[in-house]
């Protein structure tokens, strides 16, 4: 049971972020309060994108370069062998770099496309919240309240006043 | 058609699936810094006429040489984000294009009337952003980039209702509650393309549906399905889901509502055939599933409920919000029977309804510019003040209720033999009722407008005026079309066929 949900810890955290937020988006009243239970809703499906994106040992996703200088091309498919050779001629820093060859034919890198659309996902939710932080300033100017049900007695006023007349 | 086509350059028509998406981005930048609302409005009747161009090049392509694919930036599918055109978004790229060329024809008189002049550029840029968000939808063959582009239209159309707000400060309470409800589905849609890209590691939607038959047990695929349909049935204001319509519909400027009313929600609709016909495929067990028992169940209730909200509406454009939903449960109605001939008829309906509730909702927007009107009652008698714009909100009335001699007629008709094909007489039965409760609301408002009373000014002369030319023109237009495609509906008829061809011929595997 246990290793179950550790296994799946990264998803438990994903349902608690998306219910709470949409539990606050319908239970409270106030027009900001409900703005960030929604971008709490959105944060929680960066998390799930980020999360499936993850591969066990992977490197970040960065093509290895390699120069012409060590090796040249026989790096390229060469074993093992000729791989840490050269690794230990190397600098500790460029480990990685060095056994590019080796690396091009079985690096294990995470996957970069969640990532990607994640960046173009939290640009979209920042341009909603910004709108609908605007639209709550707005509502604030012209009915001096930015609690629903005190916006809804507001309007409802008016309007029964009008048949009335 | 083809003569409009053949006056484009060839390297043009090559890359129009890309400019016909950029031109309206690029000039949304052009049209925010023009000094005034005449010359922003210049410029976007320009953005739009490119891309209406660029459309019927696009469908006369589609037309000769079926699926058109363009790869955005040389990179091939499925790794690259591709635009992919066949008879199915055809349909939405001919509705989208012209309606949209319409609304801004009529927008000119309508946005000086109603929106501040320091701002009328702005407004111009913000619809031009929203018009190319909904093209890129329509046709996009990738689903995260369905999201975004779904997004900036609906960002810009939070931004657009809430522009109505000079006149009625509700506008701003409904586009709040539109982009509440709006971010919450388009988030349960990319929930759903998260969990699809889980299960196939693809995004193309093409390749996603030649890996999914594989996959049909696997519960990933099934919750994908689930998000999706719920996050596009809210964008789509699918009957327990609508309520941020109506008050969106009824306080947004006028030329707002009238494109919206004719494009937004049927891009979402769009959309949802695409990902239950073609991503998913229709002999999936828990598609086949949803088909009866939420799309035309969910469908007949909108289509009743809906309309019977209608008739008790004092606001006509409220009013006529409410009938806007319980048109979306036709076409749901039409989706749910899971055939060819069903979602011919929905696609029919949806350019249909694009006609007349344009035509509609134009021709109240000539009452308020002349009148201020929003309520019934202030109908009163128009037929005599205002009697160019009187008839063409009549047909645009008789075609909403679907009286021979106009377009709605034939809606209903394709709609309800294709019930019958499928045996389901309780289908037709409620869609005869829902026709009767929608000629109940829109004899309320032909009443009011030929029969009762007109006002008087204080000499006692009725009141009389013109709408501009610039409104009385494109109102016209779609009113003659209401009938004109009664009596030539071949066209119409052979589009959505070839449209429904393109959602099941997308499933065979």
């Amino acid at each position: 049971m246990i290793e179950i949900l550790a296994e799946r810890f990264n998803f438990i955290i994903v349902i608690i972020l998306m219910m709470t937020g949409l539990y606050a988006v319908v239970a409270t009243g106030n027009l900001v309060k409900r703005l960030v239970g929604l971008s709490l809703f959105q944060t929680s499906v960066f998390f799930l994108y980020i999360t499936i994106g993850k591969v066990f040992g992977g490197q970040p996703p960065i093509l290895p370069e390699y120069s012409e200088g060590h090796g040249g091309g026989d790096t390229y498919g060469g074993d093992v062998v000729a791989a840490s050779d050269y690794a230990t001629d190397a600098a500790a820093s460029s480990v990685s770099h060095a056994d590019a060859g080796h690396y091009a034919a079985e690096a294990i890198y995470s996957n970069p496309l969640p990532h990607v659309l994640i960046l173009t996902a939290i640009v979209v939710g920042v341009a909603t919240l910004s709108v609908g932080l605007a639209l709550v300033v707005r509502i604030r100017e012209t009915y001096g309240t930015i609690e629903d049900e005190a916006i809804n007695q507001a309007d409802y006023a008016i309007d029964s006043a009008r048949r009335n007349t | 058609m083809e003569f409009l086509a053949s006056l484009l350059p060839a390297s043009l028509v090559t890359h129009a699936p890309a400019i016909i998406v950029v031109t309206p981005l690029m000039m949304a930048a052009v049209a925010a810094i023009m000094p005034n609302g005449r010359l922003g409005w210049g410029v976007t009747l320009i953005s739009t006429m490119v891309s209406a161009l660029l459309a019927i090049a696009i469908i006369v392509d589609v037309q000769t040489g079926g699926v058109v694919s363009y790869a955005m930036g040389g990179w091939a599918p499925p790794a690259g984000i591709e635009f992919r055109i066949d008879g199915l978004n055809a349909v939405l790229l001919l509705v989208i294009a012209s309606l949209g060329l319409l609304s801004v024809i009529y927008a000119l008189p309508s946005v000086a009337d109603e929106i501040e002049k320091s701002r009328q550029s702005l407004f111009y840029s913000a619809f031009l952003v929203c018009f190319a968000g909904l093209i890129g939808v329509a046709i996009t063959g990738d689903a995260f980039n369905m999201f975004v582009f779904l997004e900036i239209s609906s960002i810009s159309t939070y931004v657009l209702v809430g522009m109505g707000a000079e006149r009625d400060r509700r506008a701003l309470t409904a586009a709040y509650n539109y982009l509440i409800l709006g971010t919450i589905g388009a988030t349960f849609f990319v929930i759903g393309v998260g969990f699809l890209y889980m299960a196939t590691g693809t995004l193309n939607m093409a390749d996603m549906s030649s890996r999914l038959p594989d996959l049909s047990d696997s519960r990933v695929v099934q919750a994908a399905f689930a998000f999706i349909i719920v996050g596009l049935g809210l964008k789509a204001a699918m009957f327990p889901l609508h309520l941020w319509l109506p008050n969106a519909y009824a306080y947004a400027p006028n030329f707002v509502t009238s494109f919206l009313a004719s494009t937004a929600t049927k891009v979402a609709f769009y959309t949802l055939v695409r990902f239950l016909f073609d991503v998913f495929w229709p002999e999936a067990p828990f598609v086949e599933v949803s088909f009866l028992w939420v799309f035309a169940i969910l469908g007949i209730i909108g289509m009743i409920v809906a309309s019977v909200q209608a008739v008790f509406q004092d606001d006509a454009r409220r009013l006529l919000a409410f009938s806007s939903v319980g048109q979306v449960g036709y076409m749901m109605l039409g989706l749910g029977m899971g055939t060819a001939a069903g979602v011919s008829a929905s696609m029919l309906h949806l350019v249909n309804h694009a006609m007349m509730k344009g035509a509609l909702f134009m021709a109240l927007g000539a009452f308020a510019i002349r009148f201020g009107v929003r309520r019934i009652s202030d109908l009163n008698g128009f037929s005599r003040s205002m009697p160019f714009t009187s008839v063409a909100f009549t047909i645009g009335g008789l075609s909403l209720v679907g009286v021979p001699m106009t377009v709605g007629f034939w809606s209903k008709w394709y709609l309800g033999v294709a019930a019958l094909e499928n045996g389901w007489w309780w289908a037709v039965v409620a869609l005869i009722l829902s026709s009767l409760i929608a000629l109940t609301y829109v004899a309320r408002m032909l009443a009011a407008i030929w029969v009762a009373e007109p006002h008087h000014d204080r000499t006692g002369a009725i009141a009389h005026a013109r709408a501009p030319w610039l409104m009385l023109a494109p109102m016209w237009i779609l009113a003659i079309a209401n009938i004109w495609f009664f009596f030539q509906p071949e066209f119409l008829i052979s589009m959505a066929n070839a449209a429904a061809e393109a959602a099941f011929s997308g499933g065979a595997r």
